[in-house]
């Protein structure tokens, strides 16, 4: 089944009348065992990919490293939680390196990126420092290319 | 045309390619949707065109040796010891060729006498019989059935095989069929290449488009190893058809005579390219797993959707076509392609393009993304309701 997964990791948008022709799969089995891993939170979610520069949509976002202290009982887990559960947070990670969390924040400007880490996650019980890197251009997004550069090799209509 | 009769008699009366034909018809025509295409439709992975890239910028640009560079020579011979089992000597055993359609050219003029005959299964890549008659030798056609799963029986090898039988062409997993031939398949016509001491040339350029199992290489008979002339290329398994890199692997004194032809005819292949051809031996195996899977699941999918539609198609196992039969239209396949392309703006390719025992099929290729192949689909059910 982690082909399916995978199919749908590229695309949410197959429906299940395809899905089950390319794996050779029963339709109705097949949406039974997505409902499963829905159920499950293997799929955690469905989403799209936007371009909002040239939706001509202003947005922030930034990289924002975390250094903080692991707490005695839960270790990173209960903190990661607290910081995740803010809506500017796009994405949290527990790294290796210099600091322990890596975000991907967004907000309508750099403004409220700015106040979210001041008024929010520095002073958060447990975070020691933050180090805050605005994104300046996206040029790949979850494997999706944002640029005008096409790749335009083309076929010829018939050959052997 | 003025010329005809001081042409080589040979080219004169070479039969032009159907498939040729078939372009020239398609291309007169706008918004057609094609699914005749015999390459991947994935562009070639980056980190090979940035080997590319990068030869030509650090001026990589010059003649290689004949035989290709030592390294890619190297490269190849460890993908065939690491993905089908069967070792050859990057010194000795291989020649890169430009595509593997120099390594058919080669290979069949080293080994062919005036009358020779080579059995050819068909239907077959256009190019073999051309290029067998063009070399003087004589194509002996064996057709392969759809019921035998379009795979070369001992029967059928036998029948064809007589005393001026030379070689026989295997290519499996096939074009335009998508059979292929199993190490069961192989052990049963191996005593009969053997008794008869017939070259076996193995055009393997899918052999990673294998979908059930693993690719069998007829090399891995040692007992007829030296007879055997291994032809693939960089082409299918990394999409990097515009690149023309091929190669042959085989028997020292064999690629000795060959390699007389490669360095008058050619010199070398493209220097770039075999730079780039060495990124991709070395470093893309995830390449071909992804583009394995990905033609796999559309295989499933056409395969279904033809005979959903009411095309009878068999379940190739091989390569990136289906080659359904029409007998539900009672029309031949050119006419059958002739009418779907004039109606309903679809290009498909004529079986009988590849040899007479492709008619009554037609060529489909899946090398297409959904989007296209659905469309395709929709019109070629439509053309089909008259037919109900």
């Amino acid at each position: 089944m982690n082909e399916l997964l995978k199919l749908l990791e590229k695309n949410a948008r197959y429906d299940v009348k395809d899905l089950a022709g390319l794996l050779s799969e029963n339709e109705n089995e097949l949406a039974k065992q997505i409902e499963v891993y829905e159920k499950d939170q293997v799929i955690a979610g469905y989403h799209t990919i936007i371009n909002w520069e040239r939706a001509d949509v202003e947005i922030s976002k930034a990289i924002i490293f975390v250094n903080c202290v692991p707490e005695r009982d839960s270790g990173y887990d209960k903190l990661a939680m607290r910081i995740a559960r803010y809506p500017e947070v796009e994405s949290l990670s527990l790294i290796s390196g210099k600091a322990e969390f890596m975000l991907v924040v967004n907000a309508a400007n750099m403004r409220e990126i700015s106040s979210f880490v001041a008024h929010k996650l520095a002073p958060t019980e447990g975070v020691n420092g933050t180090e805050t890197m605005f994104i300046l251009k996206e040029y790949k997004n979850n494997g999706f290319m944002f640029s005008d550069e096409k790749e335009d090799g083309e076929r010829l209509l018939v050959t052997p | 045309m003025i010329f005809d009769d001081e042409i080589n008699n040979t080219v004169r009366y070479l039969k032009p390619s159907g498939i040729r034909k078939f372009f020239d018809l398609a291309a007169t025509r706008k918004g057609v949707v094609s699914l005749g295409v015999g390459e991947p439709d994935f562009i070639t992975p980056w980190h090979i065109r940035e080997e590319a890239i990068h030869a030509i910028e650090k001026g990589r640009t010059f003649y290689t040796g004949n035989m290709g560079l030592y390294d890619l020579r190297k490269e190849i011979c460890n993908y065939y010891k690491r993905r089908f089992g069967v070792s050859y000597d990057p010194d000795k055993n291989c020649i890169v060729t430009v595509g593997g359609s120099e390594a058919i050219d080669i290979v069949l003029r080293t080994l062919i006498k005036e009358g020779d005959e080579v059995i050819l299964p068909t239907p077959a890549y256009v190019a073999y019989a051309a290029i067998i008659e063009l070399a003087g030798g004589k194509v002996v056609e064996v057709p392969l059935k759809e019921e035998d799963e379009f795979k070369l029986t001992p029967e059928a090898l036998k029948k064809a095989v007589s005393a001026k039988t030379k070689a026989v062409i295997l290519n499996f997993p096939g074009n335009p069929t998508g059979g292929i031939m199993t190490h069961d398949d192989y052990s049963k016509i191996v005593p009969i290449l053997k008794e008869n001491g017939i070259f076996a040339v193995t055009d393997e350029i899918y052999a990673e488009l294998t979908y059930e199992g693993k690719h069998c290489s007829i090399a891995s008979f040692d007992e007829i190893k030296d007879r055997v002339i291994v032809i693939n290329g960089f082409s299918k398994a990394y999409s990097m058809t515009g690149y023309r890199v091929g190669y042959i692997l085989a028997h020292k004194d064999l690629i000795a005579m060959a390699l007389k032809i490669h360095q008058y005819m050619i010199m070398c292949a493209t220097t770039p390219s075999q730079y780039a051809a060495i990124e991709a031996a070395k470093n893309g195996d995830r390449d071909i797993e992804e583009m394995f899977i990905s033609f796999k699941q559309r295989r499933n999918y056409i395969v279904k959707e033809l005979n959903r539609i009411g095309l009878k198609t068999h379940m190739p196992q091989g390569a990136f076509y289906v080659f359904p039969s029409i007998a539900i239209s009672k029309m031949g396949c050119e006419e059958f392609c002739e009418k779907l392309l004039e109606e309903e703006n679809l290009a498909l390719v004529p079986g009988n393009a590849f040899g007479d025992a492709g008619e009554g099929y037609v060529r489909i290729s899946y090398a297409y993304s959904m989007e296209q192949i659905k469309i395709a689909i929709e019109r070629l059910e439509h053309f089909l309701k008259q037919f109900k």
